[in-house]
């Protein structure tokens, strides 16, 4: 127990002057990925079913393979950023910054991963049309 | 910080069983009291009211046990018609204020707790010492730096109109303890009630701090531990929008910042 005013306990140390910036990304990403969606999973759709390497044809061109990228970042992104909130929501201390920090390490090696296989099969995708 | 379980002290046991009065239309209501002076844990008293011969609220049910049944028990009330903002608690799962809400709206036993998640002072009385504070530090009044006219600060009849469904609230606090985001962060979370008095004197015409008030606001507890959950809205017993306020206080912060 500490000896604070009422007052001071409710100003504590101030604003921190940020999260406008936090809360317009989540809002303007959240925007995208609604219309990026739904025609990814079209794309996927059309490729249920068939053959290996019709799937790496479809994902070697130029737009899927950009959308599916532009999903892989922006989608970790907002799932890192958004984490974040419930994080701070329901851990305090050194408990939220460790877990914030494994939950953007994790984001950030689920892109890795994703981008590297997309590139993997952009680039044998690229071999096959070559032959 | 969230906790899942009560801790051993606040837990409550059954509590005593007053007698039942003669008469056709019984009710139970069942009432959380609590008293620091015993050290005990918190109990459920179980009290029967004739509903023959008692007021349609919930207040006239609370006070005729304590004038006829039960003088111990301890609540906050005044105005008796939604205006103080005194007799706010938890009726049938929902803060509401007991002067206001229906004994008919409430469907089986009465059960009446203290506002949640606050600290109890004594039966049905909360602490909103912290709540008061946080509502002194979002500065309720009008701040200018213009000199003062000589007769009155002016307002449009349009720009007064702005100021509608945010004046009427009473700052009972039924809105704050309903939302979860404050009962987790309510050391640094203003809550619905707070915000929604800020709303109200940003957007006042005649308040000429607006950009003090905005910087005071931008920060991620302060103001977007607000998730649009909706209960402040759902709950105010004054038919208030805080969810509303806030959503154009961080529509503000947008359009200034992007």
């Amino acid at each position: 127990m500490r000896y604070l005013t009422d007052r001071k306990r409710a100003v504590g140390n101030g604003a921190s002057g940020t999260g406008t910036e936090h809360h317009w990304w989540m809002s303007a990403s959240g925007v995208a990925l609604a219309f990026m969606i739904p025609i990814w999973l079209y794309i996927v759709g059309t490729t249920l079913g068939t053959d290996q390497q019709t799937v790496i044809t479809t994902f070697s061109n130029p737009f899927p393979a950009i959308l599916t990228a532009l999903i892989v970042v922006v989608g970790m992104r907002h799932f890192a950023k958004g984490a974040e909130i419930w994080i701070e929501d329901y851990l305090h201390g050194t408990a939220a910054k460790a877990t914030k920090i494994a939950m953007h390490s994790l984001a950030y090696v689920i892109i890795a991963t994703a981008l590297y296989a997309l590139g993997k099969m952009v680039f044998i995708g690229l071999l096959l049309g070559a032959n | 910080m969230v906790q899942f379980t009560l801790p051993k002290n606040s837990k409550i046991r059954v509590g005593k069983t007053w007698p039942k009065p003669d008469g056709k239309n019984i009710r139970k209501f069942q009432i959380y009291r609590w008293d620091p002076d015993t050290g005990e844990n918190p109990r459920l008293d179980t009290y029967f009211l004739d509903m023959d011969k008692c007021g349609p609220m919930v207040l006239d049910a609370l006070i005729k046990i304590k004038n006829e049944v039960d003088p111990t028990l301890t609540f906050r009330r005044s105005c008796r018609e939604g205006i103080c903002g005194s007799c706010a608690m938890n009726i049938g799962g929902i803060n509401t204020l007991a002067c206001i809400y229906g004994l008919d709206e409430v469907k089986g036993d009465v059960k009446i707790y203290p506002l949640p998640h606050m600290p109890v002072v004594k039966d049905l009385i909360p602490d909103l010492t912290h709540f008061y504070a946080q509502h002194a530090s979002i500065m309720p009044w009008l701040e200018t730096k213009t000199n003062r006219p000589e007769k009155e600060w002016r307002q449009s009849i349009e720009d007064r109109k702005k100021l509608d469904g945010l004046y009427e609230c009473v700052m009972c606090a039924s809105c704050s303890t309903s939302c979860p985001s404050y009962w987790w962060n309510s050391d640094k979370y203003l809550g619905p009630a707070a915000l929604l008095h800020a709303y109200r004197w940003i957007v006042d015409s005649r308040d000429e701090a607006t950009a003090e008030r905005l910087d005071q606001l931008e920060d991620p507890f302060k103001l977007y531990r607000c998730h649009t959950i909706m209960n402040c809205t759902k709950t105010c017993p004054k038919g208030l929008n805080p969810a509303k306020s806030i959503a154009e206080i961080k529509k503000m912060m947008v359009g200034r910042t992007v």
